[in-house]
């Protein structure tokens, strides 16, 4: 029997089909990515050649505020896109789905979903366009909305106020980020066994309780998803601050992504920028592992 | 009383999220005048497309559409078939150190693209690729790819075994099984990768916008957002231009929702 050999050569001739992925993941991701971490140690205005200096960049971030504030201004971020839309998803899903979808009939909660959700399709450049133009201090709809009610007070210079702008972005964002939760959480509710729903309502749960005791460790597996793929979402998050604030007034809604731009583009330095790309990406690799273990932990 | 409170509560919600497309549409059809002497929440007296043909020709919309539409279908084949090849090597072949291939794989879908651009614009100019299509197709394809691979993977290795044996005593070569059993019953799932592949393409900004510095190259969003960042549009003409950016996403979106829906009946059907 020559079962070992043709195993082997079976093997082998299933690697050339990994040859142009592997080939193509080298050129435009690993090699770059190499690339940028030595430009990191590298003082480099792009042109000419770049100067060695060792992590005299690195040294450099620790006492830059402004790194520093865009770092806190990503944790906000956080929140609005990662933290408030999956509590509130969760909330609403479960309403959609264990209410409305029961009592009123599933098309109804699919439609109140896909209103819910239309936003995320939304370039995000193009909500950015949206929503500065509502946000307009002069003319804009909302300041307008606002003085037709009598609440002129409350009219505000939302994203050309140091102090709103960033919590104007978080609302904005929220707007954006809730409905990919509310529907990833929607398909993992309908994978819940009813027998447990059933079994605690024979039992005297109420609602609440159900929620909380059946469906959300039930779901946990797409809690998880959400929690760490809005994370990074929100750790890389460029066009809403490019389209919105370009990071101002300011500098007060600077946030990494943009911070590095800025030295890539516009102050030419290059070394400086590709280094608070590197930290951004250990941060994102560190938080990403983290999330996993912890995941896989949870499921044993 | 309280189910129909939570009901409620839930249309005022969905209300809510979609009140900025009814101020778009509202002050994307109203003339400039119009707009002046009633402000943003008036009712126009009548459609105005004015502000939307001027808009479209000032940018040659059709033209940002088009390079749109090239990109975003072009990255969607490609990488639907460099995933393809990916998971039947991984998933199928079962070739050596394959989860720490897939490790890879996943960790090129994570990396933040700040880390990736400044090399891929220095390499783009260096190989003359700098301010083309072709160099944003090439590399979307492998980013979707990442992604595409990890999922197919997993797909694939659940892959019926019978039927690759089968195809393997009727004398079928690798490639002839990949093209004749295994495409054709793994298509609804293609399909969707596909669909969220031109649609995660669609929307992308970033690298686009480095790479892609002159007009007649820009995707839809980057036109936009390098308009809105000059502020140099009227209020009219911005709503315009804000409704020609969420036509198309509606449009993938009612796709993308019986794309959705066939792929997850044709899954269960197997």
């Amino acid at each position: 029997m020559s079962l070992v050999p043709t195993s082997i050569r079976d093997r082998g001739s299933y690697l050339l089909f990994l040859i142009p992925g592997g080939l193509l993941l080298l050129a435009v991701i690993l090699v770059p990515f190499g690339m940028n971490i030595g430009i990191s140690f590298t003082e480099w205005s792009g042109a000419g050649e770049p100067e060695w200096i060792g992590l005299d960049n690195y040294v450099r971030l620790m006492s830059d505020g402004t790194f520093w504030a865009s770092f806190r201004h990503n944790v906000g971020l956080v929140v609005a896109m990662a933290i408030l839309p999956t509590l509130a998803g969760l909330v609403i899903a479960a309403a959609l789905f264990d209410f409305i979808g029961k009592q009123f009939g599933s098309r109804h909660a699919a439609i109140l979903r896909a209103c819910i959700y239309l936003p995320q399709v939304l370039p995000i450049a193009v909500a950015g366009i949206v929503w500065s133009w509502i946000l307009a201090p002069q003319d804009g709809a909302l300041n307008e909305v606002l003085r037709a009610v009598g609440l002129d007070s409350l009219a505000q210079n939302w994203l050309g106020d140091p102090d709103l702008a960033l919590w104007t972005v978080m609302g904005v964002m929220l707007w954006i980020q809730v409905g990919y939760p509310v529907v990833i959480f929607m398909a993992g509710m309908q994978r819940v066994d009813p027998s447990l729903h059933e079994a605690a309502e024979l039992d005297g749960a109420s609602w609440w309780g159900r929620f909380w005791h059946v469906t959300v460790p039930q779901i946990r597996p797409e809690i998880f998803v959400v929690l760490l793929t809005c994370t990074i979402a929100a750790l890389k998050v460029f066009a809403p601050i490019y389209v919105l604030t370009r990071g101002g007034p300011g500098g007060s809604t600077n946030v990494p992504s943009y911070y590095s731009f800025q030295n890539f583009f516009e102050k030419t330095q290059v070394g400086y920028g590709a280094a608070i790309a590197t930290v951004l990406t250990v941060l994102i690799l560190v938080l990403t592992s983290v999330f996993l273990r912890v995941q896989n932990r949870g499921e044993r | 009383m309280r189910r129909h409170a939570v009901l409620w509560s839930m249309i005022v919600l969905a209300v809510v999220m979609l009140v900025p497309f009814f101020i778009v549409v509202l002050n994307a059809v109203k003339t400039p005048e119009e707009y002046s002497t009633g402000g943003p929440l008036s009712l126009p007296s009548g459609v105005s497309l004015d502000g939307v043909i001027a808009f479209w020709e000032r940018v040659d919309f059709g033209e940002k559409l088009l390079n749109s539409v090239v990109i975003s279908g072009s990255v969607a084949v490609l990488a639907v078939v460099v995933s393809v090849f990916n998971a039947y090597a991984l998933g199928i072949g079962r070739v050596r150190g394959r989860l720490w291939i897939l490790v890879l794989f996943l960790i090129a879908n994570t990396l933040p693209q700040e880390a990736l651009v400044y090399p891929l614009y220095f390499l783009a100019n260096e190989v003359g690729l700098y301010d083309t299509k072709t160099a944003v197709i090439i590399i979307f394809t492998v980013i979707q790819a990442a992604f595409g691979t990890y999922l197919l993977t997993s797909t694939l290795g659940g892959f019926p075994r019978e039927l690759l044996e089968a195809a393997r005593i009727d004398g079928a070569n690798k490639w002839q099984t990949l093209v004749r059993i295994v495409v054709p019953i793994s298509r609804p799932t293609l399909g969707v990768l596909f669909v969220f592949f031109f649609i995660w393409t669609w929307n992308e900004f970033f690298l686009p916008l480095v790479l892609l510095i002159s007009n007649e190259n820009q995707t839809v969003p980057v036109a936009l957002g390098v308009l809105q960042g000059q502020r140099m549009m009227d209020a009219t003409m911005t709503s315009a231009s804000a409704l020609l950016g969420v036509i198309p996403a509606i449009v993938f979106f009612l796709i993308f929702q019986r794309a959705l829906t066939r792929g997850i009946t044709a899954g269960a059907v197997k």
